[in-house]
């Protein structure tokens, strides 16, 4: 199991080569892509999942416009269909301020781009308030079809590895059972002076990607990390969906 | 399939009128003898035909040489331990005598290459030609308490009771029956699937939760060939009766490789886990955890809520107990409440814990705890008690009947005095579980140490389990209680 973890993680970052990969994850991972995060989020959003608010712009005076309407601190990101890491190619600027900072940030950003990274734009979010980060997302089972994850985490999600899985369709009972099973229930009540998570609101939220994945045959897998809470309610701060490719 | 259609559906192989056993061998090393001779030894309540090529007695039975033989409409249910070559054509004779069920325990199959898979499935459709029901093959056999049938080349034959064991490995089928022996918690039925040729586990547990004689199924998998039909038939299963099950080995392949932190975190074990949380499924990690939470289910009413109360005649075992209750998500530690509280303090000496976990200190006289017993059961804010502590007095009337000086020195009388407390307490245990309709579990090493204690022994006798530490206890408690809450809040 571990052997096939750290291949499945290896194959995210890296194309196809000797070793491991069975022909057929080599073919599932040649026949997708991903959307861009501005994509994925819309996608997302366009199903019912609470999504951080954002505009998608293509230079830096845009961006300086978009922020002034969202609000100040923002987020600011190269986005683009090839960019799934972004973190990792350091094209993120968290808690920017002012106008002019979003200029800035946005002329290097666009500076960072890499022809393989295909089409790009200047992603502008408002920044999200809130201690807890979780994860949410589907992946296609091959014994159980699509099914729903959730976690504690955020980008920690992989080594804090409290996770919970249901198959798709979740019922509003299978749902909030989910999320009765994460370990971390403490995380979950009231915490550092913000209101307890709404699970009804978290719960409709697996709901809807469970659903997602049945209506969607083509979405290969959806990662909503992190899924930041804000004031007890769950919000989709970054997204990724992944598609199959015809 | 209405409950009844599966009743129907299953009724020759799990309670055939007649049985004929198929390759029936004189040499009693042979899988053919020991079929035969545990037909006949466990004395299955219908009529015994075993076939044998040569004819002649076995087993003081006289064996027929041929199918054509046997009268028709007599047997429902042939038990093969013929060669795989020799099967098409009885089973095609068998069908043309009305037989309706075959459990196949012959190799040579779908584990036996290519030649056997192709063979398998010719056998599949062979018997979905002929009308017959197919079990196996390459299993090692079914059994049924409520007709007194142990059709399989293994023991044991365990006590009759409300477990039904399904599993793709007959080790574990022996495994379970051998507790099931051990423990007095009886199996309606057990079946080993075999290769799945035909029937998987799945559709036994269909069968179990729609089986008046069985009250929980007991199952283990390895592979899951389709995942959907399996959580069809296990959801169905486990919306009328609780379903215990282990699982071996990976599903067929895991998630697709993603390129999502989902699909990395998707490993088969996690899904798996979520799948049973889903369909209403208590996933056991051991053997043992299987059996023991099995037979909470087939002998204690469910808990309607959370809270336990731990009821303890001595201090080290109710901590612990405590600690694995607080280390329970499921579970809650009650508070004690006042109103039981001062019940507890006009029956016990102050230096009684006075807390939850009840510790009585030792302060009891001859009626303290049957009437504790009741007590905490009774009250209404208690979903569940952990009784721990039987057995203690009769371990010391053990002692005493046996050494030197019994049974002089008024030894005699209190022996009996004391093995009678412990049946007592056995007694007030059960009692009050049926009464208040809550569970009771009652735990002691001695369980397994000294099944013949006097406690142990009134508690088996009296069909319920007595499980082998308050570790145990807790554990089964647990899926108890989740499976409980997974029907509340379903409406079911």
């Amino acid at each position: 199991m571990e052997l096939l973890r750290s291949v499945r993680l290896q194959s995210r970052s890296e194309p196809a080569g000797e070793g491991y990969l069975s022909e057929r994850r080599v073919a599932a991972h040649l026949t997708s892509q991903t959307l861009s995060e501005f994509d994925s989020k819309r996608l997302l959003s366009g199903v019912g999942v609470p999504v951080v608010a954002e505009t998608s712009v293509d230079d830096p005076a845009e961006a300086a416009v978009a922020a002034e309407t969202l609000g100040f601190p923002v987020a600011v990101k190269l986005c683009g269909a090839g960019l799934a890491h972004k973190t990792e190619r350091g094209v993120v600027r968290l808690g920017v301020e002012t106008a002019q900072d979003v200029r800035t940030a946005a002329l290097d950003l666009l500076a960072e781009a890499r022809r393989q990274d295909g089409e790009v734009s200047i992603l502008v979010s408002r920044m999200l308030s809130g201690k807890r980060e979780l994860i949410a997302g589907m992946a296609r089972d091959a014994t159980f079809g699509p099914c729903v994850m959730l976690g504690v985490g955020g980008i920690f999600a992989e080594a804090v590895a409290d996770v919970v899985f249901r198959m798709a369709p979740l019922t509003r009972a299978d749902a909030l059972d989910a999320i009765s099973d994460l370990r971390t229930q403490r995380l979950l009540g009231e915490f550092r002076g913000e209101p307890p998570v709404d699970r009804d609101t978290l719960a409709a939220i697996l709901c809807r990607i469970g659903d997602l994945a049945l209506d969607r045959p083509d979405v290969v897998s959806v990662d909503v990390n992190p899924l930041i809470v804000v004031d007890g309610t769950p919000v989709a701060a970054d997204a990724l969906v992944e598609v199959e490719v015809p | 399939m209405s409950k009844d259609a599966i009743i129907e559906r299953f009724r020759p192989l799990f309670d055939p009128r007649g049985i004929l056993v198929a390759g029936v061998s004189s040499h009693p090393g042979k899988f053919g003898f020991v079929a035969a001779h545990n037909v006949l030894r466990f004395e299955f309540t219908g009529d015994v035909w075993l076939l044998n090529r040569d004819g002649g007695e076995i087993l003081g039975v006289e064996c027929v040489s041929d199918v054509s033989q046997v009268p028709e409409g007599a047997v429902d249910l042939v038990f093969v331990c013929t060669p795989a070559a020799a099967n098409p054509d009885l089973l095609r004779a068998c069908a043309s005598k009305g037989i309706r069920a075959a459990f196949i325990a012959s190799a040579g199959y779908g584990e036996a290459g290519e030649e056997g898979m192709a063979a398998q499935a010719e056998l599949v459709s062979l018997c979905d030609e002929l009308g017959i029901l197919l079990a196996g093959p390459n299993g090692q056999g079914v059994i049924s308490t409520p007709s007194s049938m142990c059709a399989q080349i293994v023991a044991p034959f365990p006590p009759p009771g409300r477990i039904a064991v399904a599993s793709q490995s007959g080790n574990f089928v022996s495994s379970w029956l051998n507790y099931a022996e051990h423990y007095g918690v009886g199996v309606s039925r057990a079946v080993s699937a075999g290769n799945s040729a035909a029937l998987s586990v799945p559709d036994y547990l269909e069968y179990f939760a729609a089986d008046p004689e069985t009250g929980v199924g007991l199952a283990y998998v390895e592979n899951v060939p389709d995942g959907a039909a399996f959580a069809t038939q296990v959801r169905s299963a486990a919306e009328r009766k609780p379903v215990v099950m282990m699982k071996g080995g990976s599903t067929a392949g895991g998630a697709r490789a993603a390129a999502s932190h989902t699909g990395a975190l998707a490993t088969d074990d996690g899904v798996f886990d979520g799948v049973c949380r889903q369909l209403g499924v208590s996933r056991a990690h051991s053997i043992e955890e299987a059996f023991e939470a099995a037979a909470a289910f087939a002998t204690l009413p469910l808990p309607k809520g959370p809270n336990v109360f731990v009821l303890s005649t001595a201090g080290g075992w109710g901590v612990i107990t405590a600690d694995a209750i607080t280390a329970a998500p499921e579970l809650e530690l009650m508070s004690l409440p006042d109103d039981l509280r001062a019940a507890m303090d006009e029956r016990l000496p102050p230096r009684w814990s006075r807390n939850n976990p009840a510790d009585l200190a030792g302060g009891e006289t001859r009626d303290t705890v049957p009437d504790l017993v009741d007590l905490v059961v009774s009250h209404p804010e208690v979903d569940s008690v952990l009784f721990i502590g039987l057995g203690i007095q009769a371990n010391q009337g053990r002692a005493e009947r046996s050494g030197r000086f019994y049974p002089g020195h008024g030894l005699e009388r209190i022996v009996s005095y004391h093995e009678r407390q412990d049946r007592r307490y056995a007694e007030a245990a059960v009692e009050a579980c049926e009464r208040y309709s809550k569970p009771v579990l009652i735990s002691t090493e001695l369980a397994i140490t000294q099944p013949d204690n006097a406690g142990v022994a009134r508690v088996r006798e009296l069909g319920h389990m007595c499980f082998p530490s308050t570790i145990a206890a807790v554990r089964a408690l647990r899926h108890m209680t989740r499976y409980a809450g997974w029907r509340e809040r379903r409406d079911l």
